[in-house]
């Protein structure tokens, strides 16, 4: 579809209301449009952005597969440390590749709601991220999109392709300064995982309290490959509404989703599906979330197309406080026979024994609760780098994570 | 008689409930410094209450009487400060705690704690990354028990049959443990630290030593004595024995 068409769809769909979350009123944030220029090396950048993108679990220094650093609507830094991996801004690489079309806006829908369209209305920025065939990374390609300035709209698209056979892990750190006040993220995600590629997505948001956050994200997996898409939220938001779809469109894909998310306050409405459409596909979706006062909507859902397909789901969650609500949707959808597809949920409190068990070894209520929430955040992500398993342990043993209102 | 001189614990008349239920009827029992005693008794007879409400549970609510811990009133104390203070338990039926390592667990027991030593002590090495009683046998609950009470070091420990369903081998690491605890290693007169366990068929005492025993029946202690003697006759007349013994025709 040319350029134009698109356009001409998302005009149509700037006040389209989305299916899920609360509603915003985009146009009161202004567009980000100031231009940082380039910097040389990461090192370049100002301390408080090095510690907002440390807090959002992209540590600067270190080895990584690359990296890409975006302010506000500019794209300051990007680098590829690894042959075999292309690291772009995605308005440089629509120029330089035509096939590109063929990808952009192709899963995520340009008029799937005012929030896509209005991406789509304007300059994209964002990351273009690719993989060429057999290359295998080790460590994570680190991205961090940082909000720098005061009741601003940052609009991202990113387009990843991982071609067949190839390893690729990024871990993108959504972030804004301590100081920054509102704010409005967002922000649209393609990944393209090709034959027997593997791909591990992680995104970590640590935005302020008063910034709202709408990702858009799809991913397409061919036959024998696999995403692991990670989400983690673990500081305060007024509203994040965000439900990735991965299409299983190969025989054996996987897809495994795990969200963990701790709200002290704000609205999070969370959650991904998973269409199951080839035989042997699989998929596991595991949410571990804690309320101490936030509103957490928590949906899994599963569409299984097909035969020989299995698929589970696992929403889990703690109340901590007297107030706070989760909302758990486990959604199991079965379009044929000879799927076996399951569900877990649980919302609840932390259990009276497991709190005297810690006590009776000298840990205080708010210790041993504080032990027990971390340790309930805690999941085993399987198949990630030791490198990034590292850095989402250090996320969710941050200070602030404690029991607590 | 208290070997080191002082009284570790000192129980009171206390009068135990859980809910609506009355449980201990006003129990009488003090360990000396550096003494171990054994605990006996049948099934429901609140024996397990009695250590609980040591340990300070909170749904064992003390309704009078009074339990001294090294000279200090403990019976309204918040759980966590009477281990603090020196008292430890060993759960029968410990929780799972999602998340936490066996290593981890160690340091929260005691930041100081020699964890390598401790460990291979209990034979527990490849326990270290496990989560903390997730998928344990029987064996491995026990032993996960005492590598815990190891690191924390209680003055005063507590053991809530650490035999039961376990092998033989387990049964002879999980004794060692029990008489590193208590001192078993020092000379009488040199013990300080001083434990309460309880066993149904004793099996543990051929690997431990113990100084005292006391039968409970129907909430109160009812004899005491030399713990060979009182198993004994427990293993010849049963806890029939013991009441008939309270009231001979």
């Amino acid at each position: 579809m040319s350029m134009s068409r698109l356009e001409e769809k998302a005009k149509k769909a700037l006040d389209k209301k989305a299916a899920l979350g609360t509603d915003i009123d985009i146009e009161s944030y202004e567009p980000a449009s100031e231009d940082f220029g380039e910097i040389e090396t990461l090192e370049m950048l100002p301390e408080d952005v090095q510690t907002a993108a440390l807090s959002a679990g992209v540590s600067l220094s270190g080895e990584s597969a690359g990296d890409y650093f975006q302010v506000d609507q500019s794209p300051v830094h990007k680098e590829s440390a690894i042959e075999g991996i292309e690291v772009m801004d995605i308005a440089a690489a629509l120029k330089k590749h035509s096939y590109l079309e063929d990808y952009f806006w192709k899963l995520v829908p340009i008029d799937a709601d005012k929030y896509t369209a209005d991406v789509g209305m304007h300059p994209p920025a964002g990351y273009f991220v690719r993989a060429k065939p057999g290359t295998k990374t080790v460590f994570p390609l680190k991205t961090c999109l940082y909000m720098g300035g005061h009741n601003k709209r940052q609009r991202v698209h990113n387009v990843v392709i991982a071609e067949e056979g190839s390893d690729l892990h990024i871990i993108t750190g959504c972030t804004t300064p301590s100081h920054a006040g509102r704010g409005l993220h967002l922000g649209v995600s393609e990944i393209y995982v090709k034959k027997n590629a593997h791909v591990t997505f992680t995104m970590i948001h640590n935005w302020g309290e008063e910034v709202e956050v709408r990702p858009r994200g799809a991913s397409r997996i061919e036959a024998g490959g696999s995403i692991s898409e990670n989400y983690i939220t673990l500081t305060p938001v007024k509203s994040l509404q965000a439900f990735p779809t991965a299409n299983l469109v190969g025989e054996g894909a996987v897809a495994s989703f795990n969200t963990i998310m701790y709200a002290r306050r704000g609205n999070i409405d969370i959650g991904n599906q998973t269409i199951l459409a080839a035989p042997y596909t699989s998929a596991e979706s595991i949410a571990r979330v804690v309320s101490t006062g936030g509103e957490i909507i928590n949906r899994g859902r599963m569409v299984g197309k097909v035969p020989d397909i299995r698929a589970h789901v696992e929403c889990v969650g703690l109340i901590l406080t007297e107030k706070g609500r989760i909302y758990s949707i486990p959604e199991l959808d079965g379009w044929c026979g000879g799927l076996d597809m399951s569900h877990e949920a649980a919302v609840g409190k932390i259990s009276q024994a497991e709190l005297e068990y810690l006590m009776a070894r000298g840990l205080s209520t708010d210790e041993a609760t504080s032990v027990i929430v971390r340790g309930f955040l805690d999941v085993e992500i399987k198949g990630l780098p030791p490198a990034l398993k590292e850095e989402i342990k250090k996320i969710t043993k941050l200070e602030e994570i404690h029991g607590g209102p | 008689m208290a070997l080191g001189g002082g009284l570790t614990l000192q129980i009171e008349d206390l009068w135990v409930s859980i809910g609506e239920k009355q449980v201990l009827e006003g129990v009488n029992m003090s360990v000396g410094d550096g003494e171990t005693h054994a605990l006996f008794g049948p099934n429901g007879c609140g024996k397990t209450t009695l250590l609980s409400t040591i340990a300070g549970i909170p749904r064992y609510v003390v309704d009078s009487g009074t339990i001294r811990f090294k000279g200090v009133d403990i019976t309204n104390m918040p759980m966590h400060e009477r281990a603090r203070l020196g008292i430890g338990i060993a759960f029968q039926h410990p929780p799972t705690i999602r998340g936490l390592r066996v290593s981890d667990m160690i340091k929260l027991c005691n930041p100081q704690a020699n964890a390598e030593k401790i460990l291979a002590d209990l034979d527990f090495e490849e326990f270290a990354d496990r989560e903390v009683n997730k998928g344990f046998s029987g064996g491995e609950v026990k032993r996960s028990e005492m590598v815990q009470l190891l690191a924390q070091e209680p003055d005063f420990v507590m053991l809530d049959e650490p035999d039961s369903g376990v092998d033989l081998e387990n049964i002879k690491v999980i004794g060692r443990a029990i008489n590193t605890l208590t001192q078993k290693d020092l000379r009488p007169s040199a013990r300080t630290k001083s434990g309460v366990i309880i066993t149904h068929f004793g099996h543990i005492l051929d690997y431990m030593s113990t100084d005292k025993a006391h039968v409970m029946i129907e909430g109160t202690i009812v004899c005491s004595g030399n713990p060979i003697e009182i198993l004994e006759q427990i293993k010849v007349n049963g806890y029939e024995g013991c009441v008939a013994c309270l009231c001979p025709v």
